[in-house]
């Protein structure tokens, strides 16, 4: 605040010479006036809380004692015990199901799909986007009773002579993250086929017409046409769903709590339950950056990558 | 021309099996809440409209008119006032050009990756500090701020596309700062700006876990955080709660439907340009 008052007095000094340049300067520094509301709420709950989060991370405190420095030592335990690493493995396996399957599908049906503009394809696509609309918990909560021991898909499974195959999927060690996953893709494949669709909408169709005359058959016409046509939206679909895996919450809190065991126990689980049922404030921070630092890590060369073409 | 017929052929099954893929779980819950009251459903079992009742009995226990009129109350305490501070942001950066907004957009541009559980320990202990804790404050004021990359970044795309002339005309004829936004920039967003209403409603609607840490009591949480604490209370009934989440997740739908244009341009641009 200080320093914008400096300036403008400042240039008011100027003023007296009758310069162009600094009236013009006056005119900038004074436009931070409707930059600030945003900045001074971006600074007070986003870049002070993210501070603290490093400062946290440094500390053993139960939130209300006094709390000890402890240096690295909420970050070497993430690393150290099996527990807490776990986490950060499920949180990769998870984009197996929320980035890979999800793209792959959408870019298949997406494709499949090219050529339809009738009314009733724009009412399909319309239902599409459902799973961004409702509240993620409400689709948990619909995903755990198809997924229940009685539910649609073991009764599916029991109908057409599978029942042996038939089991509790959120209960199941081995089926709960790979289920829990599952969702994820429910939420994000819609989506990316939606957009990628409106990405190969712009695609000059000259560029079909000329693929065709080469004689390039449908397969050869993706990866020439297609996919190069696309790149942009392909990126964001990556982008946005692997934030989506890393930072799962919402899903995996309704659905299993990280259970059974810690079978479906992902970093933003960790955090809310380090923080607040355990109350380790200082690893629970610790995990929010090194959650935060995994998200960058993974995107910035997604990104890179994009610009590079 | 019969490879092309065939290739429609293809296109349409594949969209029919999207719609069901996407469907199939609003219709389990719907055949679930539409049995008979306090019984076990299993698999997909036919609805049977005798049991509609359970939707009068799940809004009564849901307490839905109290959760509708908390939820507003949010959408008001945070649409608006990031509405305005978007605005007034991407002015700044794309119009008025002001001098190190260039730093301030990409400091607001990584906030896009920061993921809410990074910052939900640290906001919990700032908004016990103020004394917020259990209102409707400590979900508003985090929320506007978290609002803002995404926001600033629409706005200043949206604005960057209004052609500089129509600026520099304005200034010719002497309109303040103040003025050629309010008469020349703002008519012109008014589309970009409902689109980001849209968004930023459902969001608020949605939030889960700044409802789940802030606010102890669902009623004074967001539609989603409620739905939790909702599962909580009657997850073994499982007719009622698939009744009662419906009920729940009805508005959004609603809001969506009434404003699907808006929706699908907001997030299928806005995922582009950010």
């Amino acid at each position: 605040m200080s320093r914008r008052s400096g300036t403008v007095s400042g240039s008011r000094r100027r003023d007296r010479s009758l310069s162009a340049g600094a009236r013009r300067r006056r005119r900038e520094w004074t436009g931070w006036l409707y930059l600030a509301p945003a900045m001074v709420f971006y600074g007070l709950f986003v870049l002070q809380p993210l501070g603290r989060s490093v400062q946290y991370s440094l500390y053993d405190w139960n939130g209300i004692g006094v709390a000890r420095f402890v240096g690295m030592d909420n970050y070497i335990k993430i690393f150290d015990e099996p527990d807490r690493l776990t986490t950060l493995v499920h949180a990769f396996e998870l984009m197996l199901f929320y980035t890979v399957l999800s793209v792959v599908l959408a870019l298949a049906a997406a494709t499949l799909t090219r050529r339809l503009s009738s009314g009733a394809a724009h009412a399909a696509r319309t239902v599409l986007f459902l799973p961004q609309v409702v509240p993620l918990v409400g689709a948990a909560i619909a995903w755990s009773w198809l997924y229940s021991s009685d539910g649609v898909i073991n009764e599916t499974l029991r109908g057409v002579g599978l029942g042996q195959l038939a089991r509790p999927w959120l209960g199941d060690f081995d089926t709960a993250l790979p289920a829990v996953g599952f969702v994820g893709t429910w939420v994000m494949l819609g989506f990316c086929m939606l957009l990628l669709s409106t990405g190969m909408a712009k695609i000059d169709p000259a560029l079909y017409d000329a693929a065709r005359v080469d004689g390039a058959g449908p397969v050869a016409e993706f990866f020439a046409v297609t996919l190069p046509g696309v790149r942009r939206e392909l990126t964001v679909c990556v982008t946005l769903t692997m934030i989506a895996a890393l930072a799962s919450f919402d899903v995996v809190y309704v659905m299993t709590s990280g259970g059974p065991g810690r079978a479906t126990a992902v970093p933003g689980v960790e955090i809310y339950q380090l923080a607040f049922t355990q109350a380790k404030v200082g690893a629970a921070s610790a995990m929010g950056v090194v959650l935060m630092v995994l998200v960058l890590a993974v995107i910035l060369p997604i990104q890179r990558l994009m610009r590079e073409r | 021309m019969k490879a092309r017929k065939a290739e429609l052929m293809v296109g349409r099954a594949v969209l029919a099996f999207m719609v069901v893929f996407t469907l199939a779980p609003f219709v389990a819950l719907v055949s679930a809440a539409l049995q008979e009251a306090g019984s076990n459903p299993t698999g997909l079992a036919w609805p049977d409209l005798r049991n509609i009742g359970n939707f009068k009995t799940a809004f009564q226990v849901a307490h839905l008119p109290e959760l509708t009129l908390s939820s507003v109350l949010l959408v008001l305490m945070v649409v608006p006032a990031a509405l305005v501070m978007a605005s007034l942001a991407g002015y700044a950066i794309a119009v008025r050009r002001v001098p190190l907004g260039g730093i301030a957009f990409v400091v607001l541009l990584a906030g896009l990756t920061i993921p809410f559980e990074s910052l939900i320990t640290p906001l919990y202990y700032q908004m016990r500090d103020y004394g917020l804790l259990n209102t409707r404050w400590a979900i508003a004021l985090p929320l506007i701020a978290l609002f803002m990359p995404f926001g600033v970044v629409w706005m200043r795309a949206h604005f960057q596309g209004v052609p500089r002339e129509l600026t520099e005309a304005a200034e010719v004829d002497g309109a303040s700062s103040w003025r050629l936004l309010w008469s020349v920039h703002l008519p012109l967003a008014r589309p970009a700006l409902t689109s980001l209403a849209v968004l930023f409603s459902l969001w608020t609607w949605n939030q889960f876990i700044l409802a789940l840490v802030m606010v102890e009591d669902p009623l004074r949480r967001t539609m989603a955080g409620a739905l939790g604490a909702f599962r909580g209370q009657y997850g073994p009934d499982l007719v009622l709660m698939s009744a009662g989440s419906l009920l729940i997740m009805l508005p959004t739908i609603l809001v969506f439907v009434a404003f699907q244009k808006h929706f699908a341009a907001a997030l299928l641009q806005g995922s582009v340009k950010g």
